[in-house]
């Protein structure tokens, strides 16, 4: 058959009126956004044909498109900020960002720790700033429509520096937050590049009122230099109507210890991808992440895993629990290249079905070339084990009791794993969002 | 951790310029015109002396095949086939309907002895023991040349003949059964095929039969520029047990050919059919050239309460393999299992694996994959486990292990999970470190040492899974299962 033109869905037009509306108020380079935009158009809103969003078809489920959000009043931006939790028990340097843009006076950038800078995303746009050459580290992602959109439309973030051999000892804190009296759309984009020897601690917190049919597109890139420590922890807390799609690029240098943890617990539909590059000898890497389910939520965690140097470790685990009609997802790729010998990879996502109309789709993928290697991947579905329900339960504890302890230990040993056991704030901010959602349920 | 020497050596053995099965029968052959198109169908009806509504099915399906596309999500490449440069039918001059083998061109039989593949039953027969003994189908190019032991088959009640025959013979059951299981416009390979098919095996056992001897198919794909597209339509009565297998290889040629079967089986309840397949087809020479597209589309449908279908396949041949065994398990207690070695070599490129769609209750499946490259090879295992709504209480387990020699192969592993329901419980891993601590300990304790006690328990399993094949199929098997899966890259 010919090859027939591709009919624009509505969305889509409006999607591209917004924007022909925006494109020259946004900083930076035209042409860059151009080209991005371009691949939108060619390819359109992903749809359940394409392999890698087989399970998130966006033409299905994204109905309108919003328009980008304006700049907040920095009352309306303190208010948003006041409301969301996430972190609040953890000491840390926070900057704000609310509906797309940095807000100074609501971040603490005169605290900012000795060897770290921080500029705008839009700031660095408009003057050119050097560093913004390793945007795009991870060429791959510049092809998904997610990051493509958000290349086209991004409108501030951060870009922060972590000098060489620099120990940041106190987590630096991103707090995005949308607010609104209709459904907006923001498009972020943070550059973090940790050099030589630096270590720093990550924490990213996503928010935004209920109901609302906010569109978030949010990308983080971190370009980490040899020897470098880089700790993430990110909550995805955005309010049950949100659609968000988010981003985060990791390419790793040589002995580099890397680790991210997703939490996401209330979002109405959500893909979270990552793209973590070994690019250096000896590196360990690792993605976790712990999803929790209810209502008609859809939930898609989708991983590019590249080792392209040799001697590298990558750990990735996930665990969803999955309740209501809700939809969990996860998708993961570990690729080992020719020259990656002595990779040991390995990749595990368990899902607990809560309920009758629960579904998961787990599609964990291995793509090796090279023969010395040591890869495994493993998923499971089910539901709880009646065996230890049975136990708990003949110990005198009520089924909605022994259910929640159960879902929190199976959720918590992805954050277990992640956090230094030291660290009791930090724990208890990542398993209180599990213990909330284990509240709401019974 | 790299493969071990004994490995390397046994897969060099089996590398694609040992391929014994190369020669070529020089006999006079009658062929259908190139190319496809409704007269070429109808030309395939007529020589098979199809009704009227066999000839209408296959119409149907071209005509839908024709608005298809060719399917490009395999991790395959290969040059565009030109559909209309191939012929579809080629037989033997001289086999105008034999009544017996002595009607047979002896050249085709002397093939078939080449082969090793005995078509003459009193040679069988001969110390061998009757339990043993296995009936054979075979098809030449586009036609069934000879089918053993049917007369002693007819009388347990089992019809066991080509499908042309069956058509004439027994059209209700045909009709009833034909298409079911894999419709006519599934996918691509598989409408074509509806639309060309010329030769296969039909097997029916009727109920609370079990079939006294194994069933065998053995094709041969002999003349240049041919397609073969064979259709098996196998159907087990309620409580009906039959096992079945199949072979094929073809001629050393640089050109490739084309195979694109469609295999439909059917287990009503209690019912069990064993599928076994070695396929050897022509693999191509090291650089890549030649060799045979396969491209088939097989799948099993246990209709009935309780029934069980197994897939088992030993894949060493064709250039290029894009196949999915795979089992529907609609009926409640209904269980599928797939087993499966692959070695690819040379150029070799394997998209395989197989499909268990849990549909009722309390259903079952097992899914082991074991997947060898060396050489340039590609080997791909692709698999789905899915459960529906109401298929409570449904387990699978899927192990899926690869093993790579040399650093210019790959080996990919895309497994599809996806449970609807909150009982189901879906396992799916990619180790061979989770042999049993037990087993590993008790021989260890006996002085093995723990590569060799691994080895030991995984080949014990994989030999368990090739006992099952008749020793006329088993000679690469044999060689596989000497074959150690230790260091396997998950």
């Amino acid at each position: 058959m010919a090859d027939v033109e591709r009919i624009n869905t509505p969305v889509e037009a409006a999607i591209a009126e917004h924007f022909a509306g925006v494109k020259a108020t946004l900083p930076g380079d035209a042409g860059t956004r151009e080209t991005a935009f371009a691949r939108f158009t060619e390819a359109g809103l992903p749809h359940r044909r394409v392999e890698e969003w087989k399970y998130t078809d966006l033409r299905n489920l994204m109905r309108e498109a919003a328009a980008l959000a304006p700049a907040l009043s920095d009352d309306a931006a303190k208010a948003a900020l006041e409301a969301s939790p996430w972190f609040s028990g953890v000491d840390a340097v926070r900057i704000a960002i609310a509906n797309g843009h940095v807000v100074a006076s609501a971040s603490d950038l005169a605290d900012l720790p000795e060897g770290v800078t921080l500029e705008t995303l839009s700031q660095a746009l408009a003057a050119g700033h050097a560093d913004l050459a390793h945007l795009g580290a991870i060429p791959e992602a510049g092809d998904n429509i997610a990051v493509a959109l958000n290349s086209a439309f991004m409108t501030d973030g951060v870009v922060i520096r972590v000098k060489a051999g620099t120990k940041v000892t106190m987590p630096l804190h991103l707090r995005f937050v949308i607010t609104g009296d209709s459904a907006v759309a923001t498009a972020t984009r943070s550059l973090i590049v940790v050099e030589k020897g630096a270590s720093v601690t990550l924490l990213e917190s996503h928010d935004s009122a209920d109901a609302l049919a906010h569109q978030p597109n949010n990308m983080v890139e971190m370009v980490v230099g040899d020897e470098a420590q880089v700790a993430h922890f990110r909550i995805d807390g955005h309010g049950t109507g949100a659609q968000a799609l988010s981003t985060l690029t990791a390419h790793l240098g040589a002995h580099v210890a890397f680790d991210t943890l997703n939490i996401v617990a209330r979002p109405g539909l959500v893909r979270h991808q990552v793209y973590m590059t070994f690019a250096g000898e000896h590196t360990k890497g690792a993605v976790r992440g712990a999803t929790m389910l209810t209502g008609k939520q859809h939930a898609d965690t989708t991983l590019f895993v590249n080792h392209v140097a040799p001697h590298c470790e990558s750990r990735e685990l996930f665990k969803t629990a999955i309740d209501g009609n809700a939809t969990g997802v996860f998708q993961g790729r570990i690729a080992v290249a020719r020259e990656a010998q002595k990779t040991d990879g390995q990749m595990m996502s368990s899902a607990v079905l809560l309920s009758d109309g629960a579904t998961m789709n787990n599609k964990p993928e291995l793509e090796i070339f090279a023969d010395d290697v040591l890869c495994a991947h493993g998923a499971t579905c089910g539901a709880l084990d009646d065996d230890l329900l049975f136990y708990l339960m003949a110990r005198g504890i009520p089924r909605p009791e022994a259910e929640a302890l159960l879902i929190e230990s199976f959720l918590g040993e992805a954050v277990e794993e992640a956090v230094d056991e030291t660290d009791e704030d930090l724990r208890e901010a990542l398993l209180s969002v599990a213990r909330t959602w284990l509240a709401a349920r019974s | 951790m790299p493969a071990v020497q004994e490995t390397i050596d046994r897969v060099k053995e089996i590398d694609v310029d040992q391929y014994k099965y190369g020669f070529e029968t020089i006999i006079e052959m009658e062929k259908a015109p190139k190319g496809l198109n409704e007269d070429i169908i109808r030309f395939i009806s007529a020589k098979k002396e199809e009704p009227e509504w066999m000839l209408e099915w296959r119409l149907d399906a071209y005509r839908r095949w024709l608005t298809m596309q060719e399917p490009d999500w395999a991790r395959v490449s290969y040059p565009k086939i030109d559909f209309n440069d191939i012929y579809y039918y080629a037989a033997p001059k001289s086999n105008e309907a034999p009544k017996s083998l002595d009607e047979v061109d002896p050249e085709i039989l002397k093939t078939y002895e080449k082969l090793g593949i005995p078509l003459r039953e009193q040679e069988m027969l001969a110390g061998i023991a009757p339990e043993n003994r296995v009936a054979v189908d075979a098809v030449f190019d586009s036609v069934s040349v000879a089918t053993t032991f049917k007369k002693e088959l007819a009388e347990a009640g089992v019809i066991f003949c080509s499908i042309s025959e069956a058509v004439r013979e027994y059209p209700e059951l045909v009709q009833k059964y034909l298409g079911t299981v894999v419709p006519k416009s599934d996918n691509y390979y598989a409408a074509l095929n509806s639309a060309v098919f010329t030769d296969g095996s039909f097997v029916y056992v009727p109920p609370g039969v079990r079939c006294p001897m194994e069933l065998s198919t053995y094709f041969r794909i002999n003349e240049k520029n041919t397609g073969q597209f064979e259709r098996t339509l196998i159907i087990a009565d309620e409580g009906a047990y039959v096992s079945y297998l199949e072979g094929c290889t073809a001629p050393q040629r640089d050109e490739n050919q084309l195979h694109a079967a469609v295999v439909e089986l059917v287990t009503l309840d209690e019912a069990e059919i064993k599928y076994s397949t070695v396929q050897n087809w022509y693999p191509g020479d090291a650089q890549g050239k030649g060799g045979i597209y396969n491209f088939v589309t097989k799948r099993g449908d246990c209709r009935g309460k309780n029934s069980v279908i197994t897939w088992t396949q030993v894949e060493t041949g064709s250039a290029i393999t894009w196949k999915y065994p795979s089992c529907i398990l609609r009926g409640d207690g209904s269980r599928g299992e797939f087993y499966s070695i692959a070695v690819s070599n040379g150029r070799q490129q394997i998209d395989s694996g197989t499909k268990m769609i849990h549909l009722g209750k309390n259903t079952t499946s097992r899914i082991i994959s074991k997947g060898i490259s060396a050489g340039h090879s590609e080997n791909t295992y692709r698999g789905l486990v899915s459960a529906h709504r109401k298929a409570s209480n449904s387990r699978n387990f899927t192990n899926c292990d690869s093993l790579l020699i040399g650093n210019n192969c790959g080996a990919h592993t895309v497994p599809y999970i996806e449970s609807k329901n909150a009982s189901a419980v879906f396992e799916h891993e990619a180790t061979t470190s989770k042999i049993s601590e037990d087993q590993l300990f008790y021989c260890m304790q006996r002085g093995l040492d723990e590569e060799e006690a691994v080895a030991l328990i995984v080949n014990g399993f994989v030999k368990d899974v090739l006992q099952k094949l008749p020793m006329e199929f088993a000679v690469e098997a044999q060689k596989l299962i000497s074959i150690s899966l230790e260091g396997s890259v998950g």
